[in-house]
């Protein structure tokens, strides 16, 4: 039968596309089917996750188990080895028009935003980025808008069904968007590398596991760009996602962002942590993008972030405000930051930071 | 030869937001730029038109006033503006939009040797999926993130931005390529351009003008034919627990290192 993505009654399970670099699985797909998992338990159906590559060992494939898949679709083919957007454009809606999946799941990396768009245009159905949070159950829902909205929950209409409610921060403003596929079939959406977190490897699940192997068929013919080298950079990116301490910069050093960034070196140096960043510092060109915090940059759970200078739009909040302890100096008392810092000093970053660092030390120094 | 350029008008964050009761932003009353990301896009194609004399036409989708960008893009040295406005085209989601842009692009006609460029993504979305779905919907091969463009007859080298490093891609035109901002500086606007920018030719696609391409469905396009809708929007709650401490001097500071002490934080 003819594959249409309108018949949504058709489609059943949950995937997640597991993307790989050189053979090695990226944490973001662990972090996609640990999500993916209690989307499937909600809909009583299968987690898959989707793995294409060339020659990728059935012991690797089992391990994507260990992080809740039911079963792995292995889909092995020279012309997989190395990314193309053509090959594993096809080989993916090959497999959904095949088996129909009612979700799938994307990393939203320079990969996986160039190819969940593409099959999603192939296919004819919907596509949301960078998503927060997901779920596909009402009650569930309702449950995460009591905590984070300022929804009257229990006085509001929610639409019924297990339509997959896929959450995002909304431009600008101060609003967060749910946003559904109802008519068409899969659901898709791209998650950010960190938003979602690692269950832990349950080894029994990665034993029983199931791997099937997916036959593609690819020609030269259905690959019109050609991958001539890949190189991977020599410079040493920050580790925003493992660090215990973070000292972000926002655009309050903009006055001298050499010096404000050294300010937060230091007192990141100090305490043994790193710096990140507002998107305003990156977009300014003061710092590279990697020590982004943020809806489109990492999303952080450190002990300690200290935000320097940043007013707390709804994008950098989405990435920092789970973190344990927040501590903001910002010149405006009115910056939407000291929402959803624990501690506030009203003051001037280039002043405030640096006796930061010189009280730090004499704590230290006297332990 | 021709290089079509996608280009997006979008409110400048850079300045003050401004956000209204319901905590959308009040876009009505934001001062409005090019998306830096199309910049880059549209310089490249300027590039090509230095190096090859090729025609530069430059797209956009947006309401009426974003002709007067079509217009300062000419003045830097694009030949051509073609402005997709219509109601009909209005609440399009990501799928919808590339579908009515690609038919318009269909509609000004890809040739062996032609390029369409978009930017990678817009900054009021942030989405990123337009681009790879127009080539799509074109049945071209694409490549996104590029930022090293080198072409050499019908091939394109192209380096392509990865989070670890990049990849270096080559590909035959027709195809379509997004850009980043790093890709170039774009230039400014010439004096003489700037004259005669609005004898230039600057074509207006409604719905009329396009609903006879294969691309346009009334089921496809526009707030009722894009695959998503909007479950429910929603505000943040304020936390209101922060802990504002008393000035901002040694003493402030120390007070607040001491908290972090007696709680283990530091
Ligand atoms: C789709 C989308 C995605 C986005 N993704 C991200 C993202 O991932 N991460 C992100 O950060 N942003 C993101 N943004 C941008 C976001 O909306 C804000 O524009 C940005 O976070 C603002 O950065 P900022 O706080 O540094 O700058 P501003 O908002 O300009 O704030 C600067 C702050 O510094 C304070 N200040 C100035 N001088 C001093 C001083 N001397 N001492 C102390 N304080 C001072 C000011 O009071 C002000 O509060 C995104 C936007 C969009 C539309």
């Amino acid at each position: 039968m003819a594959f249409d993505s309108k018949d949504t009654a058709a489609f059943k399970d949950v995937w997640v596309f597991c993307e790989q670099r050189d053979g090695e699985i990226m944490s973001i797909s662990h972090q996609l089917l640990s999500e993916g998992r209690k989307l499937a338990d909600d809909l009583g159906a299968n987690l898959c996750g989707v793995l294409l590559g060339c020659g990728i060992p059935e012991d690797a494939a089992k391990q994507l188990g260990g992080y809740g898949a039911d079963i792995v679709y292995n889909i092995d083919h020279e012309k997989l080895k190395v990314y193309t957007t053509d090959a594993y454009t096809k080989a993916i809606c090959d497999i959904v028009e095949e088996k129909k999946p009612e979700i799938v799941l994307f990393g939203a990396t320079n990969i996986g935003r160039d190819l969940a768009p593409r099959c999603a245009a192939r296919l004819h159905t919907g596509l949301t980025a960078d998503c927060t949070h997901l779920d596909v159950d009402v009650e569930k829902y309702k449950a995460f808008l009591k905590t984070t909205s300022t929804i009257d929950v229990d006085n509001t209409e929610f639409m019924p069904g297990t339509n997959l409610k896929m959450t995002r921060p909304a431009f600008g403003g101060h609003l967060m968007a749910t946003i559904i596929c109802p008519r068409f079939r899969p659901q898709m959406s791209t998650v950010r590398p960190g938003v979602m977190q690692t269950q832990e490897f349950d080894d029994a699940k990665a034993a029983a596991c199931k791997i099937e192997n997916f036959p593609v068929e690819i020609t030269d013919a259905d690959i019109h760009v050609t991958v001539e080298a890949v190189e991977k950079t020599a410079k040493k990116l920050v580790d925003l996602i493992g660090a215990d301490i973070i000292v972000s910069v926002g655009r309050g050093i903009s006055k001298d962002p050499e010096k404000g960034i050294a300010i937060a070196q230091e007192l990141a140096d100090t305490l043994g942590g790193v710096v990140g960043s507002s998107r305003a510092c990156v977009d300014a060109g003061f710092i590279s993008q990697d020590h982004q915090v943020g809806q489109t940059g990492k999303t952080v759970h450190p002990k300690i972030y200290i935000a320097l200078g940043i007013s707390g739009a709804i994008q950098h909040k989405a990435g920092m405000q789970d973190s344990e302890c927040i501590i903001a100096v910002n010149k405006n008392e009115d910056a939407p930051i000291f929402e959803v810092a624990s501690y506030g000093i009203v003051g001037d970053l280039f002043s405030v930071g640096p006796m930061l660092t010189e009280s730090i030390k004499e704590i230290l120094a006297g332990k | 030869m021709k290089a079509i350029v996608c280009v997006k008008q979008v409110p400048d964050t850079s300045g003050v937001v401004a956000v209204k009761a319901d905590g959308t932003m009040d876009r009505a009353a934001m001062a409005t730029i090019t998306n830096h990301d199309d910049l880059a896009a549209v310089e490249a194609a300027l590039e090509l038109k230095d190096k090859t004399g090729c025609e530069v036409i430059v797209v956009s989708m947006g309401p009426p006033p974003a002709e007067g960008m079509l217009r300062e893009l000419i003045a830097m040295g694009a030949d051509r503006g073609v402005l997709i406005s219509a109601r009909e085209f209005g609440g399009s989601d990501t799928y919808a939009t590339s579908q009515i842009i690609a038919a318009a692009v269909n509609k000004i006609g890809v040739d062996k040797e032609d390029v369409v460029f978009c930017g990678r993504q817009a900054i009021d979305g942030d989405t990123a999926q337009v681009g790879p779905q127009i080539a799509e919907k074109l049945g071209l091969p694409q490549v996104t993130y590029a930022a090293d463009i080198d072409k050499d007859g019908d091939k394109l080298t192209i380096k392509r931005l990865l989070e670890d490093g990049h990849m270096m891609l080559s590909v035959e035109t027709p195809c379509l390529v997004t850009t980043v901002k790093e890709l170039n500086n774009p230039r400014y606007m010439n004096v003489g351009l700037i004259q005669e920018c609005f004898d230039k030719p600057l074509d207006i696609f409604d719905y009329e003008a396009l609903k006879d391409e294969p691309l346009i469905d009334p089921d496809t396009i526009g707030l009722e034919g894009s695959p998503t809708n909007v479950y429910k929007s929603f505000s943040p709650p304020a936390k209101g627990a922060c802990q504002m401490l008393e000035g901002s001097d040694r003493g402030t500071v120390d007070e607040l290192t001491g908290i972090l002490a007696d709680k283990h934080l530091i």
